[in-house]
């Protein structure tokens, strides 16, 4: 027990793909869902989505494809060992998650305040389809700002980790790994904006 | 457990911790299979006192011992607890856990505390479940299908239960990746794809289903908790939902999951027979390649549960089709098996009569799964003790008669001790005529047109009812004389020692019970998983 | 497998901006009245950018040939029960 077996780099890379995919058929089931809806249903689904602010939306979009970047160049300055730029551009990416959860707490805020939400008067009496697109609105930005607040949590740990010298230019897959977490929540949302509002 | 501890440095000596926190907190894959074996195990025999007590009910028409709400929570709890706490993790977690890594090469999995947490989120999982039997509106009365509307309506504890599968998913998840993950990069040098056991095949195929097909499921139970919980409509056509959708969503999951339940089980059969036959398997690439055959075809088919349920017709006829093309990897199994039997010198041992009886009772739950597989005939016997029948042939005469199998195979090996062999074939017998006699009467009854899922029937099924009930009975004599023999073998009986079924594949050729390390040195290969004439044996 | 590619700070602004760019597209594209042809743009447009951020922040371009196929095993499941689904829907 005592030799120590050698990381296995391109393992544990492998291993975190693997995650990833299970996260790409989680949200996949959503899109389904949002799909066949969307056949049923397009005309209720375009009156839903024009009550979507796309303002705000494309700010999240700049906010989360910011912090994808940031997170990118925290590997670069990892395995460039440039120690104190890794915590920073972690820290950025950080910044834009808080950011992005602000502006998701006031849409949803703004919206619920209006009587749409699931299970609402409002949306019960309306047509159906409409009560289906924002179903599907709240789970599925639910589960990505879930997702979003998991990402920030874990990058918060791996800049704790570079801070201690664990994170380094010769050992950086957490790091590298939770890039790719973050990625993937970046990823999602490049299909929520236009999805949800955008289209029609 | 622990109880059987042999005197050489093995994995059940060579600890840092003590008692109970030597197991639970163990990163050792052989500790962690071992805990998988008692836990699932545990749950099936569990799942098994149920199963009885629905046959009594049904012994006789009318009320014997239960009503109507409690027989549909018995049912509803004897499936989730079969399916999702016992078959679905326990070939991986059990038998994956133990054999797979030694079998590959490897001194480990690729991610072993990944492998521990695994264990903890299926216990988790599992204890959440069984709360919520008790707890909230009591134990869930929807069937292990958690079909809606009714799931979404029913004042049972649902949401409970279904948030206990979601952890559990979780754990199947992460057991899937850490195995693909493994075989991918943990073999042994000279370990080539093409000398890979069947078994570790088989699971590498499942590993897949794990991480593909599982995902839906928990976003499919996260539906079904926002349903209740929230209000959301998406499957309540008053709202504009399509109850439909739920059934899709669920089936393409749960489709593929029975090849999560199977695939294992057909990797075992495929490592017993050649041991059992001394010749090498015959067909080697194409069993390997039916593995992933039947996962990737097994994902394409999942509309032929939903044939009745008001699907298009197109959509039916799509699905029938391509569920005749999983027949295919799944007769090639067959029949590579039987061709390894021919001219063998068959020896037939507890293992062995397991195995060849998988082999038939797999094969009848498969060719009966083609009737309902054809949409025509499915109307006909669709919800009838027919379908109940043909899972039980592929899951229990299947999966279930394949654990058996290994645990008579592989145990010995792991505790240094053997059962005695004629109380196993005793039970073997008992078991495999019981289990005829349950499960070829429910098929009849089926054609003849018995619903499943009521506590009630008319007078004209009585005598075949209770044929079926008799034969549980002898089922569960069996099951419990081969519990005894072989857990009293593994911890006072006959030394086991060496290889002396003169297996060719890795983990017979480390000490019994095997080191924690596994090897010593890093493994070379030299020859192939059956190649009895390489590894230097006549 | 122990060579890391390391893309450079400017290569990956530059990415960044393109995705910005590509943002600012779907929103005018979609701002015009295309009909059902506006999801089929909004999509290709996202499709561009997932594949950019896989291929370089996610160093998909510098991986090897395995990685590559298992994202697309992932991608065609997905696809496949998506497709399978709709011989329903669309028939129904």
């Amino acid at each position: 027990m005592n030799q120590t077996a050698h990381k296995d780099y391109f393992g544990a890379k492998l291993g975190m793909w693997l995650f990833l995919f299970t996260e790409l058929l989680l949200f996949g089931g959503l899109f389904l869902l949002y799909a066949v809806y969307l056949k049923r249903y397009p005309h209720e689904f375009a009156t839903a989505g024009r009550q979507l602010d796309w303002t705000l939306g494309a700010a999240n979009t700049v906010i989360l494809l910011t912090s994808s970047l940031s997170v990118a160049m925290a590997v670069t300055a990892a395995q460039r060992g440039e120690t104190r730029r890794v915590m920073a551009m972690i820290g950025g990416t950080i910044l834009c998650a808080a950011g992005f959860m602000s502006i998701k707490y006031f849409e949803w805020s703004a919206k619920i305040g209006h009587g749409i939400y699931p299970g609402s008067e409002q949306l019960k009496s309306g047509p159906p389809g409409e009560s289906v697109f924002f179903s599907l609105y709240y789970i599925t930005t639910g589960i990505h700002g879930l997702h979003v607040v998991i990402g920030a949590l874990l990058l918060a740990w791996i800049a704790l980790k570079a801070r201690s010298g664990a994170v380094n230019a010769s050992d950086y897959i957490l790091l590298e790994n939770g890039a790719l977490y973050w990625h993937l929540v970046d990823l999602i949302w490049i299909f929520i904006f236009p999805l949800y509002y955008l289209v029609l | 457990m622990s109880n059987a501890q042999p005197p050489q440095a093995s994995f059940w000596n060579d600890t840092g911790r003590s008692g109970i926190a030597a197991w639970i907190f163990s990163t050792d894959h052989k500790r962690i299979g071992l805990l998988y074996l008692y836990s699932t195990f545990g749950f099936f025999l569990t799942g098994v006192l149920l199963g009885l007590l629905l046959r009594i009910e049904l012994i006789a028409p009318g009320r014997t011992i239960v009503g109507p709400q409690t027989y549909n929570a018995l049912f509803t709890v004897h499936g989730v607890v079969m399916i999702f706490l016992f078959i679905l993790p326990s070939f991986p977690g059990a038998f994956g856990n133990l054999v797979m890594p030694i079998q590959v090469g490897a001194r480990d999995v690729a991610f072993p505390r990944l492998n521990l947490l695994s264990w903890w989120l299926y216990i988790i999982g599992a204890v959440i479940v069984l709360v919520s039997l008790f707890t909230g509106g009591g134990a869930p009365d929807t069937g292990w299908t958690f079909y809606v509307p009714f799931s979404a309506r029913t004042g049972t504890n649902v949401s409970l239960a279904v948030f206990g599968v979601f952890i559990i998913g979780f754990s199947a998840i992460l057991t899937g990746l850490n195995f693909i993950t493994t075989i991918h990069r943990l073999r042994a040098p000279g370990m080539t794809w093409d000398r890979l056991p069947l078994f570790t095949w088989s699971l590498y195929a499942t590993a897949w289903v794990q991480v593909l097909a599982t995902p839906i499921l928990a976003i499919t139970l996260v539906l079904v908790m926002a349903e209740r919980l929230l209000g959301t409509g998406l499957f309540d056509p008053a709202r504009g939902g399509d109850p439909l959708m739920y059934q899709h969503l669920f089936w393409i999951y749960s489709h593929p999951a029975v090849y999560i339940m199977i695939l294992p089980a057909m990797g075992v059969i495929s490592d017993i027979i050649p041991v059992f036959s001394r010749k090498p398997i015959f067909g080697y690439k194409m069993i390997a390649f039916s593995s992933l055959a039947i996962a990737a075809a097994g994902s394409l088919v999942w509309g032929h549960h939903m044939f009745t349920s008001g699907m298009s017709d197109t959509a039916v006829l799509v699905f029938s089709f391509l569920t005749f093309i999983v027949a295919i990897p799944s007769a090639i199994k067959v029949f590579n098996w039987v061709s390894t039997l021919y001219r063998g010198s068959i020896s037939l041992e507890a293992p062995m009569l397991f195995a060849l009886s998988f082999i038939l009772l797999f094969s009848i739950g498969g060719l009966s799964g083609l009737i309902l597989g054809a949409a025509a005939t499915d109307v006909h016997v669709h919800d009838t003790h027919f379908v109940v029948g043909h899972f039980h042939y592929v899951m229990f005469g299947g999966s279930g008669f394949a654990f058996f199998a290994a645990m008579h195979y592989w145990l010995p090996k792991f505790y240094g001790r053997r059962y005695a062999e004629k109380p196993a074939l005793l039970a073997w017998a008992l078991m495999f005529t019981g289990f005829n006699l349950l499960y070829f009467t429910m098929q009849v009854l089926g054609m003849k047109g018995m619903p499943r899922r009521y506590y009630d029937y008319l007078p004209e099924f009585a005598s075949l009812n209770l044929l079926a009930t008799v034969g549980s009975w002898i089922l569960a004599a069996g099951l419990v004389i081969m519990l005894v023999n072989l857990f009293r073998g593994l911890r006072g009986g006959v030394p086991f020692e060496g290889n002396p079924w003169g297996g060719a594949t890795l983990e017979w050729s480390v000490a019994t019970p095997p080191p924690t390390e596994n090897f010593e040195e890093e493994p070379l290969v030299t020859h192939g998983p059956y190649d009895f004439e390489g590894m230097g044996k006549p | 497998m122990n060579e890391h590619h390391i893309i450079s700070y400017r290569k990956l602004t530059g990415i960044w901006l393109v995705l910005l760019l590509l943002t600012a597209l779907t929103v005018a594209i979609t701002r015009v009245e295309l009909g059902g042809y506006k999801v089929l743009a909004a999509l290709t447009i996202a499709c561009a950018k997932a594949g950019l951020v896989i291929a370089f922040f996610m160093h998909m371009k510098y991986e090897g040939r395995l990685l590559r196929w298992l994202l697309f095993l992932a991608l065609l499941t997905l696809a496949i029960f998506i497709g399978l689904t709709f011989f329903d829907v669309l028939y129904r």
